[in-house]
Order: C-alpha cells, then sequence, then structure tokens
C-alpha cells in the first residue's frame, strides 16, 4: 500500500475528485496517504505547525461512510486541504504564527474553513507563516523554519510559506493562503505553484486574523491553474458577516481556466508593466527572471495575445505607500492581543499592575518584525502625523489605482515577473527588511488597487522556480485563470510534463 | 484629589466676578434589539457575559457588521434635533487600550460624524436658551467594569477587576453641543433644561428608554469661568459620571464655585477629566488631559462608508412624531395652563406622567397637583427623579377618582399613596388592604360620634350658649379616634344634629 499511498499525494485534486466519486479511493485512504507523507516529510520541511490526525481520519470516514449511505456528496468531498494558521478554526489551534495566540482553540471557524468544510474536504492541518503574516520568508513564524522543498536551504516564501511548502512538498494537494501584499503569489511563484489573490471583497475576510484590513484576502495555493479556480470557486462569493464583502455573484472561474487550457488567447490584449523589470527597472531582478518572464510572455503572443508595453509610473511608490497602510492598520488590528481574554499572558504575577501585565505580554508574545511595524504603524497614525504619512500613502493609492484604470482602458490583463528573484537561501534577509520588502516589489500595486492576481509558474532558473504574475480589473478574476491556464497548458505540452514533476520525490518517501 | 478639601466660592458672588460656558456631551444607549456590529442581544440585567460573541469579544478574525436600526435612530435623533444628515459618514477606530474595549479601540466616528449643526431650544424661567448642536455621531459602548476589593470601587486598591461585555458593542449615539456661553446664573438650570428636553425628544423618537440611573443616558459636562468681559474663554474641565438630571445641576453648579475659588487665589484651571460623586454633589480630578491618549483616529476598514440615500432621509424626516416642543404647546392649551406652568411641569420631567395621567382618566388640574405637589416632595426627599418613584399615571389617576368619589379624601389618599409607594398594590388595593375608607355613618362613627359628646359637656354647653364653632374640637376629637378615616364635613353634620337637635 506504500506505493499507492504517495501516489496519492501527487495527484492533483481533480484527480482526486474522480478517483473519490468513482470510489477508485476511499477519503481515508487519500487522507492517510497524505498523513503518511507529512509524518515523513514533515520533520524535513516544517510545513505544519499543527496536523489533525485522528480528527483529518474521522473526517475522512464520515465521507466515506455518507458515500457508502448513498448520500449526494460535491466533487471534493473527502478530498484533503491544509490552512493557513491565520484561517480561524474552531476547536482547532491557530496561532497566526504568533507566541501571543499559543494554545487559543477559537470557539468559532473562519468562513472560507466553515465552506471547505461544508464542501465535504478534510482538514489536515494548520500550516505555518510569517508571525501575523508580515513576511516574504515564513522565517519571521515564532515557531520554526520552513523549507522550500525545491532547495530545503532556500525558503519558501511568504507569508503563506508553509501553505506554498506543504503543497509543492506534496503534503497537502492544495491549501488556502492569505495575501496582503504578496503573500500568496511570492510563495506560490518560489515553489512552483499556482497562488491567485482574488479581487478585494470577493471571499470572505471573516474569521481570518487580520494583518492590514483594507488589503487582506484569502485565496487558493494550488499545483494547477483549474484546482485554484475550483478552490476559489468554493471560498468565494459574499459573505454578509464581513461588510467589505462584494455582493455579485462569482465569476464561472473553472470554465476561464479550462477555457484558457483550450489555449486560444486571440483578442486577448496583454500589457507587461515597464515598472516591473522593463527597460530602465531592472534594478534588483535576477536576469534568470527576466528571460523566464520573457519566455513567458512569448508563449501568451504565440496562443495569439497581443501584446504591448504598458506604462504605469505610480508603482515605483507602492513599497512605501504600503509600508505605511499596512502597518498603521496592523498596529490598530494587534491592540487586541494584550493577554485579558485569550492567549497568551505574561507577568501577571500579583504584584504588577494592569499595564505592567500587558507591556510584558506584548513584549514577550510579539517577535521583532511584529513589534517593528506595531511602531512603525503607531507612529505613521500619530496625531500631527496622520496627514505626511497614512494620509500621503492613501493619495498614493488613489494614484496606483488611477494608474490601473489607464492601462486597462487598452488591455485585458497586465503581466509582469510575480517576484523579483528566485527563493533566497534561509538567512540571508533576516537582518535587513528593506531587502526582504524588496520580495514584495512586483506584487504589492494589485494589492493596494484591490485587485486580482495570480502566480502561474513560468519555468525555472537555476533549477529554482520563477512565477509569471497576471493582473486583471477589479471583479475579472476570470481572466487572471484563463490566462495562467495557458501558459500552463502550453509550457506543460512543450515540457512533456508539469513543472512540479521536475521535483523528484525525496529519497525514504515512497 | 480630596473633594473634601476644595475651596469654594458662594454661587452668587461666582457670578459677580466671572461668566460661565457650558457644553454638554451626551451618551445615548439606543433600544435596539441587537448590539451595533453583531448579533447579540441588549437586554439589561443579564447574567454577566451572556450576551457575547466572537465579534462583541473581539476575538481575533471577527469582523463587525453595521447595525441598519442603530444607524435609523441616529438620523432620526440628528433630524429631531434640526442637524443636517450627512450624505457621506464614516466610521473611525478610536485606538486605547483599557480591558473594557475588546478590540484595543472603539468602533465610534470622527471628522465624518453621521449628523451635524442642529440645536435644541431650552426655556428656563421664561427665558429661551439656544444650545446649539456640533454633532451627533454613533459609536459602540464599552464594557462594564467591576474592581473588586478595593474602598473606592475603582481600579486604584483593588484586589482585582472583573469585566462583563454585555454591554460592550451596545450602540452608542452620542450628542455634543457647541460651547454655550451667555447662560450666567441660569448655567446649571440651562444644562438641566437641555438634558431634560433631549432625554424627552430621545423618549419621544422611541429609540432608547433613556433611564440615567441604568446608564441608558450619560453626560459629561464641560465647564469653564471666564472674568466678566473677557472675549477669550477659560480653560475647561469635563466631568464624567453625572448621571441624573439633578446630578448635571449640581455638577455644573460645583465646578463653577471650584474653579472661582482656584482662579480668585490666582491658579490656574487644569484641563482635565473629573468624576462627579452623587452622595456629596462633588467632584475630583480624573486623568490630565494633558497626559492623555492620542487616540489615533483612522477610518474603520472593516466597514464600509455610509451614504444615507436623501429620499429615505425625508421619509424619515415625516415620519417624525410629534417634538415635545410642539407637545407642550399643545397640552398647554388643552390644559389651559400657563407657558411658565408648563416649562416648570416640563423641567421637574413631570410632563409625560401627567400627560399620561390625564388619559389615565384624571383631570389635568388634579394630575398636576399630584405630580407637583406630594409626588414632587417625595421625589426630592428621596433624592430621585419623579419618573422613578414606584408609582404608574394610572395609580395616581385611580387615587384622583377614589377622592373624587369621596371613597378617601385627601388625608387618607396620602396614606394610600405610602401603600403604592411601598409596593403593596394599586390604590384601591391599598384602600381595602388598611381599611382607608372614609367612613359612612356607620355604627362605628356614631359610636365615636356619641363618646365625644359624652367626653366634653363643658363644649357641649357652650355650642348650647350659641358658640357653634366650639363643634370644631369635637370634629377634631372623632377625626382623631376615626385616625383620620371619617369624612370631617359628614363629622361636623353629625353633631350638630346631635346637640343642635336640627
Ligand atoms: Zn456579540
Amino acid at each position: 500500500m506504500t506505493g499507492t499511498s504517495s501516489d496519492l499525494t501527487r495527484v492533483d485534486v481533480a484527480g482526486l475528485s474522480r478517483l473519490l466519486s468513482s470510489g477508485e479511493v476511499s477519503a481515508v485512504e487519500v487522507t492517510r496517504a497524505h498523513l503518511d507523507r507529512i509524518a515523513a516529510d514533515d520533520g524535513r520541511l516544517g510545513a505544519y505547525l499543527h496536523v489533525e490526525d485522528d480528527a483529518a481520519l474521522a473526517a475522512a470516514a464520515a465521507v466515506d461512510q455518507a458515500r457508502a449511505t448513498g448520500a449526494e456528496l460535491g466533487p471534493l468531498a473527502g478530498v484533503p486541504v491544509a490552512l493557513k494558521d491565520l484561517v480561524v478554526t474552531e476547536g482547532v489551534p491557530t496561532t497566526s504564527g504568533s507566541k501571543i495566540l499559543e494554545g487559543w482553540r477559537p470557539p468559532y471557524s473562519a468562513t472560507v474553513a466553515t465552506r471547505l468544510a461544508e464542501a465535504g474536504t478534510v482538514l489536515l492541518g494548520k500550516t505555518n507563516m510569517d508571525e501575523f503574516a508580515m513576511g516574504s520568508s515564513t522565517e519571521n513564524s515564532a515557531y520554526q523554519v520552513t523549507r522550500n522543498p525545491w532547495d530545503t536551504d532556500r525558503i519558501p516564501g511568504g507569508s503563506s510559506g508553509g501553505s506554498s511548502a506543504a503543497v509543492a512538498g506534496h503534503l497537502a494537494p492544495w491549501s488556502i493562503g492569505t495575501d496582503t501584499g504578496g503573500s500568496i503569489r511570492q510563495p506560490a511563484a518560489v515553489t512552483g505553484l499556482v497562488g491567485h489573490k482574488p479581487t478585494y471583497g470577493s471571499v470572505s475576510r471573516y474569521g481570518l486574523i487580520a494583518f492590514s484590513s483594507s488589503l487582506d484576502q484569502a485565496g487558493p495555493m494550488a499545483r494547477t491553474v483549474l484546482d485554484a479556480a475550483v478552490m476559489h470557486e468554493v471560498i468565494g462569493g459574499h459573505d454578509p458577516r464581513d461588510s467589505t464583502s462584494i455582493d455579485t455573484p462569482l465569476a464561472r472561474l473553472a470554465d476561464a481556466a479550462r477555457e484558457g487550457a483550450a489555449g486560444d488567447l486571440r483578442g486577448v490584449r496583454v500589457g507587461v508593466v515597464r515598472e516591473l523589470g522593463g527597460e530602465g527597472h531592472t534594478d534588483g531582478y535576477e536576469p534568470g527572471v527576466l528571460v523566464r518572464t520573457r519566455e513567458a510572455i512569448e508563449v501568451l503572443a504565440s496562443l495569439g495575445a497581443e501584446v504591448t508595453e504598458v506604462s504605469c509610473p505610480s508603482f515605483d511608490l507602492a513599497l512605501p505607500a504600503y509600508y505605511l497602510i499596512a502597518p498603521s492598520e496592523a498596529s490598530s488590528n494587534l491592540a487586541r492581543y494584550e493577554g485579558v481574554r485569550f492567549g497568551l499572558r505574561a507577568g501577571d504575577d500579583g504584584s504588577r499592575d494592569l499595564d505592567e501585565v500587558m507591556a510584558i505580554t506584548r513584549e514577550q508574545g510579539f517577535g521583532p518584525e511584529v513589534k517593528r511595524r506595531i511602531i512603525l504603524g503607531t507612529y505613521a497614525l500619530s496625531s500631527g502625523y496622520y496627514d505626511a504619512y497614512y494620509g500621503q500613502a492613501q493619495k498614493v493609492r488613489t494614484l496606483i489605482t488611477r494608474d490601473f484604470g489607464a492601462a486597462f482602458a487598452d488591455v485585458d490583463v497586465l503581466v509582469s515577473p510575480t517576484t523579483p528573484t528566485v527563493a533566497f537561501p534561509i538567512g540571508t534577509r533576516v537582518d535587513d527588511p528593506i531587502a526582504m520588502y524588496a520580495a514584495d516589489l512586483c506584487t504589492l500595486p494589485a494589492s493596494l488597487a484591490g485587485l486580482p492576481a495570480i502566480s502561474v509558474p513560468s519555468g525555472l532558473s537555476d533549477g529554482l522556480p520563477v512565477g509569471l504574475q497576471v493582473m486583471a480589473p477589479a471583479l475579472a478574476d476570470e481572466r487572471c485563470y484563463r490566462v495562467a491556464a495557458a501558459l500552463e497548458a502550453a509550457q506543460d505540452a512543450a515540457r512533456g510534463h508539469r513543472l512540479l514533476d521536475e521535483l523528484g520525490t525525496p529519497a525514504g518517501a515512497a | 484629589m480630596t473633594s473634601t478639601a476644595d475651596r469654594l466660592v458662594e454661587f452668587d458672588e461666582v457670578l459677580t466676578r466671572y461668566e460661565p460656558v457650558i457644553g454638554l456631551e451626551t451618551h445615548v444607549e439606543l433600544g435596539t434589539a441587537s448590539k451595533m456590529f453583531c448579533g447579540c442581544a441588549t437586554t439589561f440585567g443579564a447574567e454577566p457575559n451572556t450576551h457575547t460573541c466572537p465579534v462583541c469579544l473581539g476575538m481575533p478574525g471577527s469582523l463587525p457588521v453595521a447595525n441598519a436600526a442603530a444607524i435609523e435612530a441616529t438620523i432620526k435623533i440628528g433630524l429631531a434635533l434640526g442637524c443636517r444628515i450627512a450624505n457621506w459618514s464614516r466610521f473611525a477606530r478610536k485606538n486605547y487600550f483599557y480591558p473594557d474595549i475588546p478590540k484595543g479601540f472603539q468602533t465610534s466616528q470622527y471628522d465624518e460624524p453621521l449628523c451635524v449643526a442642529g440645536h435644541l431650544d431650552v426655556e428656563v424661567d421664561g427665558t429661551t436658551h439656544r444650545v446649539e448642536i456640533e454633532r451627533v455621531h454613533l459609536e459602540e459602548d464599552t464594557g462594564k467594569n467591576l474592581h473588586v476589593g478595593g474602598a473606592t470601587g475603582r481600579i486604584h486598591g483593588a484586589d482585582h477587576s472583573l469585566i462583563d461585555f454585555n454591554r460592550a458593542g451596545i450602540p452608542l449615539v452620542e450628542i455634543v453641543t457647541r460651547p454655550v456661553p451667555g447662560a450666567g446664573r441660569l448655567a446649571p438650570e440651562v444644562a438641566r433644561a437641555y438634558v431634560t428636553e433631549l432625554r424627552e425628544i430621545v423618549q419621544a423618537l422611541g429609540v432608547s428608554d433613556v433611564r440615567m440611573e441604568q446608564g441608558s443616558l450619560r453626560c459629561d459636562v464641560n465647564i469653564s469661568l471666564n472674568p466678566v468681559g473677557d472675549l477669550e474663554w477659560g480653560t475647561r474641565t469635563e466631568t464624567k459620571n453625572v448621571n441624573s438630571l439633578r446630578s448635571v445641576e449640581r455638577a455644573v453648579r460645583f465646578e463653577m464655585r471650584r474653579q472661582a475659588a482656584v482662579l480668585d487665589s490666582g491658579g490656574r484651571i487644569v484641563q482635565e477629566t473629573r468624576h462627579f460623586h452623587e452622595d456629596t454633589g462633588t467632584t475630583s480630578s480624573g486623568r490630565s488631559k494633558e497626559e492623555a491618549t492620542d487616540y489615533r483616529y483612522f477610518p474603520e476598514p472593516d466597514l464600509v462608508p455610509l451614504a444615507p440615500d436623501a429620499d429615505w432621509i425625508e421619509k424619515l424626516r415625516a415620519e417624525l412624531p410629534e417634538l415635545p416642543a410642539a407637545r407642550r404647546t399643545r397640552l398647554q392649551q388643552e390644559w389651559g395652563i400657563s407657558g411658565t406652568e408648563m416649562t416648570w411641569l416640563a423641567n421637574a420631567g413631570a410632563l409625560g406622567l401627567v400627560e399620561q395621567t390625564v388619559a389615565a382618566g384624571a383631570s389635568p388640574g388634579d394630575a398636576r397637583k399630584w405630580w407637583l405637589g406630594d409626588l414632587a416632595r417625595r421625589a426630592n426627599e428621596a433624592g430621585t427623579e419623579l419618573g422613578e418613584l414606584a408609582v404608574t399615571p394610572a395609580q395616581v389617576a385611580e387615587l384622583v377618582r377614589l377622592v373624587n368619589e369621596g371613597t378617601i379624601n385627601d388625608g387618607l389618599a396620602r396614606q394610600v399613596l405610602d401603600g403604592v409607594l411601598a409596593g403593596q398594590g394599586d390604590p384601591a388595593q391599598v384602600v381595602e388592604a388598611q381599611g382607608l375608607a372614609v367612613m359612612g355613618e356607620s355604627d362605628e362613627l356614631v359610636a365615636a360620634v356619641e363618646a365625644a359628646i359624652a367626653g366634653a359637656p363643658d363644649v357641649i354647653a357652650k355650642v348650647k350658649a350659641g358658640k357653634v364653632q366650639a363643634l370644631g374640637a369635637l370634629v377634631g376629637a372623632v377625626m382623631k379616634t376615626t385616625r383620620g378615616k371619617a369624612d370631617a364635613p359628614t363629622v361636623k353634620r353629625m353633631l350638630e344634629e346631635r346637640v343642635l337637635g336640627s
């Protein structure tokens, strides 16, 4: 059975869905295969903070039992899933990668988690992340380092690095990530996955532990564009519990992925953003990344897309604006962690007053990057500085949105590299926050404008994955899936296999 | 810190040297069925922490959804105060750390409130004072702290503290006046009349039960003094916890007297928060504004801006009920009373009570007589508001009816009222239970009358000799032996029949 088990972890969700629906495999077999794989490999990868084990097997057994009694089950019943550890799950430890929430078992579930559960998926566990999603390498987790399955000396991206490592390392068929400034797209890019940040407001934020409320979005991380689209359809759509949730029906995303895979992009106008790795804007971009990007654009052209270069001058301001807006909102969002109602309480020995206990709790509970951003955000919002910092950053946001608006008057999608470099070695940027922030250079504009953007593999550079980012107007997420699927299908066909297949099964796992 | 140490200037003397400027910030807890940003119930008095959920407990990941009924109620209050209703309004986060605010910030409104620029006219001693309203905005209430084990009930010195989050997230409307100069010696009464009128308006709108003793109406009173004739206003203090109409008046009066003493001695007023003490009528220093937190307000990203539709606002305006000022004009005519009497009734908080008593069958004159007479005296003695006495308008109407029917007289009625206030039931029940009805010509009364005659031969002699008014002493004796239950005119007639044989 070992061979079958490891095989099941290499099947994508579309394949698992077929196998489960036809009864060729049971949900328990699929779940056990993944749990076995986690047991074998997660010591090396460090993708999970918590594994559900028995609870996952019980959930899978319930699916099998329901199927045996002839119940009408959805196509995803019995498919395992991993959730980034900021997705609140009732009764299941949820830490957001922080010591301050160690031991917290939430009394409720996020809408995203509930919708996945209602679709019959089986929760494998919660994945590692940068503390409160602040980081691009997952090295800011308060718990453990997560390693890139392509090279375990390198970072898996961040902040959804546990999710990317789990899916690329075949410890989960797909996972939920969240993206504030690039935290789905960048880890997907550096691990050879597909990751989509939906239009702001199209996936409920209810139950996602907030980092920056006006930017946070949950989205799929998967091995194929189709799988990502299917997950997006499960989790997306209006939620009355989230006031910023958009009340319109979701576009047919899986259909768009299938249509794209058919390989016809005639009539699709693709704009290449000059400011993101184009001429005169190549500082900090690795040549290998730029080459893969150029090749990917040529593939799109060969499928019939009209490719033009587009200039979005305000994108140069995205990084400073983001690093004022996100920390400002974070400084307020993280004020609730003061040890009174849940999570860590430190220093409460009876001799200290309330303010001291709150201060000690926060001092011990938060890591250095979180503290850095709370201080930055507190400063940016202070009376007398608000207009110069937070207010000004909001104006930049408007300018960026206008640049997108002007660009989308002429093109249907915009493309760029997802991140300027391939996965960098662990430890090389931890002492240089500015270098770390540069990893989000290409993903920040779409975040600030609330637009959908996908990262899809475009090949390898020095044996490491590179991603192409496809951005679309608000609520036109289907364009991202269509163009990404076209690139994926064409490159898979040319290569004769999927990119991820080049990542061999680790020794001793099979 | 200790209020007893404050030196005070006599009130009349304050006004010879200083002019007061007052300002009021009033918080009204709305009577919506659910909280401001979640579905939890708002009922008062439930077991602690039973009306809570992830949202109002500020659990990680929870998000607010604004209560449409609360927004509507706020707009109604704004319209009733003549405010302009914003066509674009936003919630903002007011950031500060305190355990009774679960999220580490209070969701409030800052520079984009729902309603702005209104006014409220109040009458005191026959003069009209216009109080300008700066803004009416919507926010959420905090939880309630219970500090256990200390002497003061404050956090300092407490052994431990408990927090009840049932109140956290209840919609709260804040009504902020512009500074009110020029009230002079009437400043305390103007402040009280303003809060009274505001309470009447909110009550008429039916959006809150505005019960000060339960904290559903709370007042912060700002006061400053400037030397007579100075154009520049003085530094103000903000007195919190002013939780009755009477206290509003007392707080203004006290602060005027205290500040005058500080200024007289060459001191300066510290801009600070002060606490009002109901028991002594004094204020004491709280935290100083000069060391106050920077609230770091910014627009709440978890909520979308409010853009009330103009047609909807007009519909709400058209549906506003009769407001207290209009009602007073109408009732004044219906009851045939003077404007001064009407103001008096309103400022005593008796208008609604009298109106309901009239509706329950009493004449306007009788209803006024009881509420402004006996009941007002009792409320004053108990240090409470008229409306908080344990007697309903219907019971007062019944009392009036019993008097008018001759079942009881005014003296007995007061005893009946004692029984009602002591919780012994409706007036008729008290009359029955205590046997307080006026005696007819019963055997008992005949016996009492005959005993009085037999016991006072000297008086009888005087009466027979022509001094008929001497019978008065015998009437008094009979009333005494019957403990007031007899009807005096009846007793007099019975005595006359027996002594004079007429
Ligand atoms: Zn609640």
